[in-house]
């Protein structure tokens, strides 16, 4: 029994992982731009949330305050810093590297250090029980969203236009320009898309892993992991790379508490290392 | 030319040789700190300057040197001089396992698989409580009495920082260094011409992590003191950040990178609470405006201004 209450955990901390890591992977994909500020758009994504749904006393709304707070704050580091620096793939990191110190910063000063957490509506509170099993509703709501989110995109990667050009993109972006796409404005949408997520993963973590200065470091060193796993801009990399993220982060957390970074991240430094661009992924 | 910057280099010498008559104890930290910095930005510079590989784990490397010295004075109740080797031996071994795995990418690829490997290190020195203290790290680490005394250890300091400076300078500009510059250049021709690239990268990385390990130890002995912060994340990209600042590739600047971050950070905490966010701003305004370091970016001002008054 304990063993599937971890697996449980395992996979809601998958579902949480592929909402973060599928924004990343979008960036990353189609403008070839590693976001190191995204671990910071989840952070501040969580707390305007929390802070939305405090006041409006609802959880979605705060959720979709949060989303489009962050595909806005999206917007500005696309076309207020980054398009200073386009295709310098390194300042481009080092750029993103400053923002997210500037956002975590920013951060503290307005929500402070202590942890926080976002209040969960009252039909996802306390606990769900199958047999024998009892388990946090709230968590199996997050797998649920993760799935649905995995879904929508998937969707919308495969069976829209937009998604048939952002998929071209990421194979040869130089090609759709010439077809007479506007590149820029695709490049735009997604790199919205792509924070925009980051956004409501914060919201959905903020309420259970919670919300503290640091958090944004570390899910954004898992999102990195996931997308080195998967491959840069590949959905289904992104999904295989969160679930084995979510078993090792767990397991390795019971069996190995100590090295429990050791044992999630000594396998990714190995993926890479001898296939550098990941499972799926394409030069 | 010439004989100008050998007077400005003797100018400079005479100021760091005479910075303990000069310094109260505070600055004269600062300014221990700020070679220790130094030699820091030049083990990552050999590597994003000179290899065009930029890696973004030094920190933990930094740390290696650290935790082991610390380690081994205070919990093994071991020998100082002795803790001094182990902790090198430590970071050259770490080194030499991260750079066997990172050498086999380029570009952001590498900057990312240095940033996991450092984020193993760091997530070692949090977690494992037992050896590591965790958050609370290891305290009371003692200088060795030869050089217990502020005034002697910043010397001691300076002349470990001159000599590590000076074997980094042979080695950038030895074959060695020259072969690094070609694979910076272009890995595949080096390797037509017969260059085992990835060997040679291995070493670099190797050898780049025995200095910051260096770093290391001697911020461990400067502070008495070493935690989890000291591996993250930020200290590598402080060290980038100086790298830099000073201007990739010219070894040097490396110094001029630490000096204008330690003495900003120490002048604005005085200040506020806002560093990181100082910081930050920094690497931004840096990457949009002057990538190619503060030196650098004067150059061309100058030079912009001489063309200025010549069309004039």
């Amino acid at each position: 029994m304990g063993t599937w209450l971890q697996v449980l955990n395992s996979l809601s901390f998958a579902a949480l992982l592929f909402v973060v890591a599928s924004g990343f992977t979008l960036i990353f994909g189609l403008l070839r731009v590693v976001n190191l500020a995204h671990g910071a758009l989840y952070l501040v994504g969580g707390y305007v949330g929390m802070t939305a749904t405090v006041a409006t006393h609802s959880f979605a709304a705060g959720a979709l305050v949060a989303a489009v707070t962050i595909a806005v704050a999206g917007l500005l580091l696309d076309r207020g810093l980054l398009n200073f620096v386009k295709d310098q793939e390194l300042k481009q990191v080092l750029l993103t590297l400053g923002v997210a110190l500037v956002l975590d910063d920013v951060a503290l000063v307005i929500w402070g250090g202590d942890t926080r957490t976002i209040p969960v509506p009252e039909f996802l509170q306390g606990a769900a029980h199958f047999g024998t099993i009892y388990y946090p509703k709230y968590r199996l709501a997050v797998l649920a969203a993760g799935i649905a989110i995995f879904l929508l995109l998937w969707l919308l990667y495969h069976r829209t236009r937009l998604g048939a050009t952002i998929r071209a993109g990421v194979d040869d972006a130089e090609m759709v320009q010439a077809i007479g796409i506007d590149i820029s404005k695709l490049f735009l949408l997604t790199f919205m898309l792509g924070s925009a997520l980051a956004g409501l993963g914060g919201v959905l973590g903020g309420a259970f892993l919670t919300l503290y200065p640091g958090a944004d470091a570390e899910i954004l060193v898992y999102g990195l992991a996931v997308v080195i796993i998967g491959g840069r801009g590949s959905l289904a990399g992104a999904a295989i790379g969160s679930l084995l993220l979510g078993f090792l982060a767990t397991f390795g957390q019971i069996w190995f508490p100590e090295l429990a970074y050791f044992v999630i991240f000594g396998p990714v430094a190995l993926l890479l290392a001898f296939r550098p661009l990941g499972l799926f992924g394409r030069a | 030319m010439r004989f100008f910057l050998r007077a400005l280099l003797i100018a400079f010498l005479v100021f760091v040789i005479a910075i303990p008559f000069v310094l109260q104890a505070y600055p004269l930290t600062l300014a221990t700190e700020a070679l220790i910095f130094g030699l820091f930005a030049m083990s990552i510079d050999i590597l994003a300057g000179v290899a065009g590989r930029v890696p973004l784990g030094h920190g933990a490397l930094f740390g290696v040197g650290s935790y082991v010295v610390a380690y081994h004075l205070t919990v093994a109740g071991g020998n100082a001089w002795m803790s001094i080797v182990l902790g090198l031996a430590a970071s050259a071994v770490v080194a030499a396992l991260f750079g066997a795995l990172a050498v086999r990418t380029t570009g952001v690829y590498f900057l990312l698989l240095t940033l996991a490997e450092g984020m193993i290190v760091w997530g070692i020195c949090f977690r494992w409580t037992s050896v590591t203290g965790a958050e609370n790290g290891i305290r009371g680490v003692a200088r060795p009495a030869l050089i217990a005394d502020p005034h002697t250890f910043y010397y001691f300091v300076l002349l470990t920082v001159t000599l590590a400076g000076f074997l980094i300078w042979r080695l950038v500009h030895s074959p060695f260094g020259q072969a690094l510059r070609g694979i910076s250049e272009s890995s595949s021709r080096m390797r037509t011409l017969g260059y085992n690239v990835p060997l040679t990268l291995t070493i670099a990385f190797t050898l780049s992590g025995v200095f910051a390990g260096l770093a290391g130890i001697l911020f461990v002995f400067l502070n008495n003191f070493v935690s989890p912060s000291n591996v993250s994340l930020d200290q590598s990209t402080q060290g980038l950040l100086m790298v830099i600042l000073g201007g990739a590739g010219t070894l040097w600047g490396a110094f001029v990178g630490s000096a204008v971050v330690i003495v900003l950070s120490n002048l604005v905490s005085a200040y506020t609470e806002r560093w990181s966010m100082i910081l930050g701003l920094m690497f931004i305004v840096t990457m949009l405006f002057a990538s190619e370091g503060l030196i650098g970016k004067a150059k061309a001002l100058v030079r912009l201004y001489g063309a200025g008054r010549k069309a004039a």
